[in-house]
């Protein structure tokens, strides 16, 4: 046995955005629990926490795999920290301005806000099949409580314990795969997993990749593991839906890339026929299931099981530019989908909050600023041009085609066809009918939220290349 | 040797006797006390195999916590158990089946290094050698040198489910009488004390 070795600066240096996560959270829980009313404070510290792991994982050199192969700081993961990190610090500035008088604003709302961020870092990071797991379970297990964090709520509660049960479920099958894969290689790092699977993939080595897909496949909610999302969705305490819809997604998707392309980049055959199964469920699932929804937040959840479906699509041509149309995607996905839940957090009437989508209508005479931005943000999500989600559909399609799989292509097309339906059903209703009273002003951090979301979609078109340029640096790592 | 032997036999007999009477045993409680003796028998087993970490802890955390637990539950939760135990051999054969997979899995992990013996060789982290090292000095120059960073993210994990708990459950509710050090520290004769005159034949009201 060798004597204790000490993690070296070089170590330290490469997960430093981590440490500044985990430290801030213990010093966070320590003033939550020491002052009288922590929260305002606490919030501050979070965002700034957030902020600074940002510029952290932007300035830190770049480096290979640190603990013994546990995490990997490359193109990708900087690429996908950053996108994580912004999406949780605007949902956690939106979910502050949401209201001064909800649950949310207890201290451990933004610290499980960090916790799960923590939880993602280490997933987007993951080098290795034991850090992988435990990423996850640290994101998973913050984002249940909090789904129940309105726990007075029979719906909040509902939903975190269906989320809880499907989560727990998931990990057991992820855990599976990942049993398999481990007794078939008698490995659990990345590159020594990828050389056994290039070298002799068995039929276990398999199986131990699909259950691995299915777990991951979970976590991102895609067809046919999607069935918590609508009632989690729907049932979370509308800042948590909108933290759900944006950064946890982004982050799951990003492991899903990496695990299929690093261990498992030898046997793409084999991962293709998956990933392009469930693109197609979940495109069409996410387009015809949403039309009948009355909810906006349980019509979110089906429109992001739809662009996961369409996410995939650019996974599944396997080729680096389908995953640089992932990384287009999933940044598009991200300020689209932010930009419409600061729309649903200014649903507020005076008696309430609201989450109908009946309540939208008229709304251009009553709020005309935040009806046109929301109409240019639905267009956007329907993939018409020249708007961001169109760019976003064009690079995954374009990966599809290039890579023969021209049947995913086209339908795609179709279901993003339906797609559009109810999306131009909401901005009729907005448009077209009469006003059903309008809603009270938004809260300045909304209107910025809002204001940013709708200035990135309208003018992707300008910074399309710089964008494709960062996806392309951080999607070449991987072939 | 023949004393390795004679205890292995010793530690061995009364753990399966005392895992008989755990489902045997009429008296929920000492069920768990035949559990306390099963746990400290397997601790047995696994000193003879030179785990002298995981016996020690096994003895710590099974018998000194979750076994307390048990039987604060089994004391404090009014359960009629010969009720809940009606139809208990209804479900033998399923016991049965499941039991015997059971056995046969165990002895394909067991004799897994008789059918590939290159396994053993492909582990990431070898077993060290017994006399160079200790069992527990092994455990702890992995756990925290090659898997550091996973102990601490495992301790976040913790971290979070306690906060989540405490977040879903705990109620701070008006008007408990709660203990404040400070409070009673402070407190002194001319505080603390009233002084009555008490006449004769009365008392106080």
């Amino acid at each position: 046995m060798n004597q204790i070795l000490p993690p070296t600066s070089d170590e330290l240096l490469a997960i430093l955005p981590e440490l500044i996560l985990a430290g801030g959270i213990l010093v966070a829980m320590v003033l939550g629990v020491f002052l009288r009313r922590p929260i305002a404070l606490v919030n501050g510290l979070s965002w700034l926490l957030l902020t600074a792991a940002a510029v952290a994982v932007l300035t830190i050199p770049l480096s290979g795999p640190v603990f013994h192969g546990a995490l990997v700081l490359d193109p990708f993961a900087r690429f996908m920290k950053v996108a994580v990190l912004i999406g949780s610090a605007v949902a956690l500035a939106m979910a502050w301005s949401h209201g001064r008088q909800q649950r949310t604003q207890q201290f451990e709302f933004p610290v499980l806000i960090l916790t799960a961020t923590l939880g993602m870092m280490v997933m987007i990071s993951a080098h290795d099949l034991i850090a992988l797991y435990i990423g996850l379970e640290l994101q998973s297990l913050s984002l249940y409580v909090l789904a129940a964090f309105n726990r007075d709520s029979v719906k909040s509660t509902e939903a975190g314990i269906k989320y809880f049960i499907l989560g727990a479920l998931s990990s057991g099958m992820l855990l599976y795969g990942i049993s398999m894969v481990y007794g078939f290689t008698g490995q659990t790092s990345f590159p020594a997993v990828a050389e056994a699977v290039a070298g002799d993939a068995s039929i276990g080595l398999i199986f131990g990749l699909v259950f691995l897909l299915i777990g991951l496949a979970f976590k991102i909610a895609a067809v046919p593991f999607h069935m918590w999302t609508p009632d989690v969705y729907q049932g979370a305490p509308t800042p948590v839906t909108a933290f759900f819809a944006a950064a946890p997604k982004l982050a799951a998707m990003a492991l899903f890339v990496r695990v299929v392309t690093e261990p498992f980049g030898s046997v793409t055959a084999d991962w293709q026929q998956i990933v392009t199964f469930i693109a197609i469920g979940s495109m069409v699932l996410g387009a015809f299931a949403a039309i009948g929804q009355t909810n906006i937040k349980r019509l979110m959840a089906y429109s992001s099981i739809g662009h996961v479906g369409f996410a995939l699509v650019g996974l599944a041509a396997g080729t680096e530019e389908g995953v640089q149309g992932v990384l287009v995607y999933l940044v598009i996905y991200l300020a689209m989908t932010l930009g419409v839940f600061a729309c649903i957090l200014a649903m507020r009437k005076p008696d309430g909050m609201v989450e109908d989508i009946g309540s939208l209508a008229g709304i251009s005479r009553t709020n005309p600023v935040m009806a046109f931005i929301l109409a240019m943000l639905l267009f956007s999500l329907a993939g018409i041009p020249p708007l961001a989600g169109f760019f976003a559909k064009f690079y995954v399609f374009r990966a599809a085609i290039e890579a023969d799989l021209f049947v995913l292509a086209v339908i795609g097309v179709l279901a993003s066809v339906v797609g559009a339906f109810y999306y131009l059903r909401i901005i009729k209703l907005m448009y077209f009918d009469e006003p059903a009273g309008g809603f009270e002003p938004m809260p300045g951090t909304l209107r910025l939220v809002l204001g940013a979301s709708g200035a990135f979609t309208i003018a992707f078109i300008l910074f399309a290349g710089p964008v494709g340029e960062l996806a392309s640096t951080a999607a070449g790592g991987f072939f | 040797m023949t004393l390795t032997g004679l205890f292995f036999y010793l530690f061995s007999a009364v753990l399966v006797a005392s895992g008989l009477m755990v489902i045997a045993a009429r008296q929920p409680v000492h069920s768990v006390l035949f559990l306390i003796l099963g746990f400290v028998n397997a601790a047995g087993l696994f000193m003879l195999l030179g785990a002298e970490f995981l016996a020690l802890i096994l003895v710590v955390v099974y018998v000194g916590a979750v076994a307390v637990l048990f039987l604060f539950v089994v004391m404090m939760l009014d359960i009629d158990f010969a009720e809940l135990r009606q139809g208990f051999l209804n479900y033998l054969p399923v016991g049965a089946l499941v039991g015997v997979v059971i056995l046969v899995e165990l002895l394909v992990v067991v004799g897994g290094r008789a059918i590939a013996p290159e396994v053993v060789e492909s582990v990431p982290v070898p077993i060290p050698d017994h006399d160079d090292v200790s069992n527990t000095e092994a455990i702890g120059q992995l756990l925290y040198t090659r898997y550091l960073f996973y102990f601490q993210a495992a301790g976040l994990i913790l971290l979070v489910a306690m906060v989540g708990a405490i977040v879903l459950t705990l109620r701070h509710k008006e008007g408990v009488k709660r203990q404040s050090a400070a409070v009673q520290i402070a407190r002194n004769p001319a505080t603390a004390i009233e002084v009555r005159k008490v006449e004769p034949g009365k008392g106080l009201s």
